[in-house]
């Protein structure tokens, strides 16, 4: 049955976790998404479902009890913010290298180095450009309201399953910390063991049964022409992921002669700055994505056929601009607002340098 | 007194001629080959093989689980 | 006595088969170097499998230095690790399969110095897996460097006129501190350099996997090794000089259960 409730949007993470019929949670404290762990502590969901939920020692154990859980055909996650995600960078290169599917969330605070508890949205080339060594990808969503941080659970784990990849969720700590109606859906089972043994037989490390060869799960490969073709397979699987998976939605671009490109909590602010700019009589229209990455390139590239100019809006010193710019491939002027370093901008602030940067400039 | 006998097989191409069995048969029954095998070592062949007792001294210490051991035990 | 003119070729072909490698080693040629103990603890921990019959139910975890590639001698579902982080992996399986049988393989630097928290805080928690610590007190795979095991004098790539203690601090008896942790059932230290200690060393194995299928909490089991190449001696030196030197720093038996 369908459920309403108000709750922050980390609690909600926590909620549709348990509903989505997760295995286990595996986190360590940080601010701002300690609730996380602390609604499925409180929540006891080992009595809902089965779900086991443990503290770790560090993030560097957390993901990497991730990578056992998840190396088994377990639905297993994780948590963090931003000092914490780079902790588990290490382990994520490793999940990416052995194709294990996952889910982890980031509810992204102002660095570099402790930097601040404050909301930032500065993690952009640490989820969606790898991170980790090596060459892979990570299917990324960014959440732009409490509803999509609980709805994303589930198709993270659905994108993590069918491609056998890591997905992150890059939220970020307004998102996290701010309550709002959020819809569930209903509790789904969880697979029981024989379920996960018939589906993920050819692969997940659950004890050699039935005859089978062993499973081995690594990604360590000596031999470089196969490690090459490893690497070939990984770019073969994320060009099919970039051409079947990319999400975004746009807002007033029909007759827009600027854009915005903004996700999360700015997709949000940028809604605003569009009517603010509507009443002034400046037709302006805003993309947000939905998946980093993939990203949105074709769409935005189309876009930039239609518009004078582009502001991509991050909570960052320019990010995710770097691929606006190669989207929009010297089209239109592409410039970067933001506020950083724990600010948040307003939508007066962002449509004050939509008009100094791109209007006017 | 009748002892017991045994033998052994060593897996010559596997046999690295550590020379561990050598020194852990306790009748001296195992010495390493002056010929070399593909991989270039000396490996170790039963140079003395009334001796052998069957004990398996040799192949619990051999690393690469080259030696197979049979025992035959005396008529009574 | 007929047995006498029996020639050793008659033996193989009537008598008792006593010994032959396990089916829970693959065929796949060790990349160890010659008279390396990593075989022989292989060895042992796979016969103790097959033994207690638990081949369909282990999970085994390969970590990063010379045993990286144990998953390919293993012969049951295993998985690698990165460096250090085998008893979180082994956590995040027994979480989830409580009812399997989880081991982590690792060595000196793996477990005692990069992952020493995974370690301490997986037997802290009791977490109900083996684990099977291979101390040769040196990095064997990067080419010799010092390990946290280490003996104090002892050369190494990284200590070249011995370990000197004031600077480069005391080798970890790492064995030791986890069997003060309320979480673990059964520490033991043992060594595979002569037949009769492999046979303890087995024996212990097989009572650590026993404790693990009874839930009591951790079972370790440190293994005090060789590295002939590592300490640029012949296999048969190294096991003289282990015996003479690593055993009074980390002396055999049972330190807990």
């Amino acid at each position: 049955m369908e459920e309403v409730k108000l709750m922050k949007g980390n609690e909600a993470v926590a909620e549709a976790a348990i509903r989505a019929g997760v295995d286990a949670y595996f986190g360590y404290p940080i601010t701002p998404q300690s609730e996380v762990i602390e609604y499925l502590m409180a929540e006891e969901p080992h009595k809902r479902t089965g779900m086991v939920v443990l503290q770790a020692e560090s993030e560097l154990a957390a993901i990497n009890m991730v990578y056992g859980a998840a190396a088994c055909g377990k639905k297993a996650m994780t948590s963090s913010s931003s000092p914490g995600f780079s902790l588990k960078q290490e382990g994520i290169s490793y999940i990416a290298g052995a194709e294990l599917p996952c889910v982890i969330v980031d509810v992204v605070r102002g660095g570099p180095g402790l930097g601040t508890i404050q909301p930032s949205q500065a993690d952009y080339f640490q989820v969606v450009k790898g991170g980790g060594h090596g060459d892979y990808n990570l299917i990324v969503l960014a959440p732009a309201t409490v509803q999509e941080m609980a709805d994303f659970i589930e198709l993270a784990f659905e994108l993590a399953f069918k491609y056998r990849n890591p997905a992150v969720i890059l939220s970020d700590g307004v998102i996290g910390q701010m309550m709002e109606k959020v819809v569930f859906s209903p509790q789904k089972e969880r697979l029981t063991d024989e379920e996960v043994d018939k589906l993920y037989n050819s692969w997940a490390t659950t004890g050699k049964k039935n005859g089978r060869e062993r499973n081995i799960i690594t990604s360590l490969e000596l031999v470089p022409e196969r490690q090459e073709a490893h690497n070939h397979h990984l770019q073969a699987k994320y060009k099919k992921i970039t051409e079947n998976e990319i999400r975004f939605e746009t807002f007033n671009c029909e007759d827009a002669d600027y854009l915005l490109v903004a996700y999360g909590s700015s997709a949000r602010i940028c809604q605003k700055t569009v009517q603010l700019a509507r009443e002034k009589g400046i037709k302006v229209g805003l993309l947000r994505p939905i998946t980093l990455w993939p990203y949105p390139s074709e769409a935005i590239n189309k876009l930039a056929d239609q518009v004078k100019g582009i502001l991509a809006v991050e909570m960052s010193a320019g990010q995710m601009v770097e691929d606006v710019r190669l989207a929009v491939n010297g089209k239109v002027k592409v410039e970067h607002y933001g506020r950083f370093g724990g600010m948040v901008h307003s939508p007066n602030e962002v449509l004050d340098a939509l008009e100094t940067k791109i209007i006017g400039g | 007194m009748a002892k017991v006998r045994g033998a052994i097989v060593v897996d010559t191409e596997r046999c690295k001629g550590c020379n561990l069995c050598v020194v852990a048969c306790p009748t001296k029954v195992i010495e390493l080959n002056d010929i070399v095998n593909g991989k270039g070592y000396h490996p170790a062949f039963p140079a003395r093989h009334e001796d052998c007792t069957g004990c398996m001294n040799c192949a619990t210490v051999c690393p690469d689980m080259c030696i197979t051991v049979y025992r035959l035990k005396p008529q009574k | 006595m007929s047995e006498n003119i029996l020639t050793p070729e008659e033996i193989i072909k009537t008598g008792e088969l006593v010994f032959k490698k396990t089916k829970l080693m693959t065929d796949a040629e060790l990349s160890y170097c010659p008279g390396c103990g990593h075989g022989v603890a292989h060895r042992i921990t796979m016969e103790v499998i097959e033994e207690l019959g638990l081949e369909e139910q282990t999970i085994g975890i390969a970590p990063v230095g010379c045993s990286v590639l144990a998953y390919e001698f293993m012969n049951v579902d295993m998985q690698e690790a990165a460096h250090g982080r085998a008893p979180a992996l082994a956590t995040g399986i027994k979480r989830v399969y409580p009812n399997k049988t989880v081991f982590t393989y690792q060595g000196d630097g793996d477990l005692a110095a990069i992952g020493t928290a995974e370690t301490i805080h997986a037997c802290n928690r009791g977490e109900n897996i083996t684990i099977i610590f291979i101390n040769n007190g040196i990095y064997g795979m990067t080419g010799g460097q010092m390990a946290p095991t280490t003996l104090p004098g002892m050369n190494s790539s990284t200590s070249p006129y011995g370990r000197d203690v004031h600077t480069m601090g005391y080798p970890l008896k790492i064995t030791e501190l986890v069997a003060m942790l309320p979480g673990t059932s059964y520490v033991t230290r043992q060594a595979v350099h002569k037949p009769g200690l492999v046979r303890k060393a087995k024996k212990a194995i097989k009572k650590a996997f026993e404790l693990q299928m009874e839930n009591k909490g951790t079972s370790f089991v440190e293994i005090v090794s060789n590295c002939n190449s590592g300490w640029k001696m012949t296999p048969v030196e190294s096991n003289e000089w282990l015996d003479k030197n690593m055993l009074d720093y980390y002396p055999l038996g049972d330190l807990k259960g």
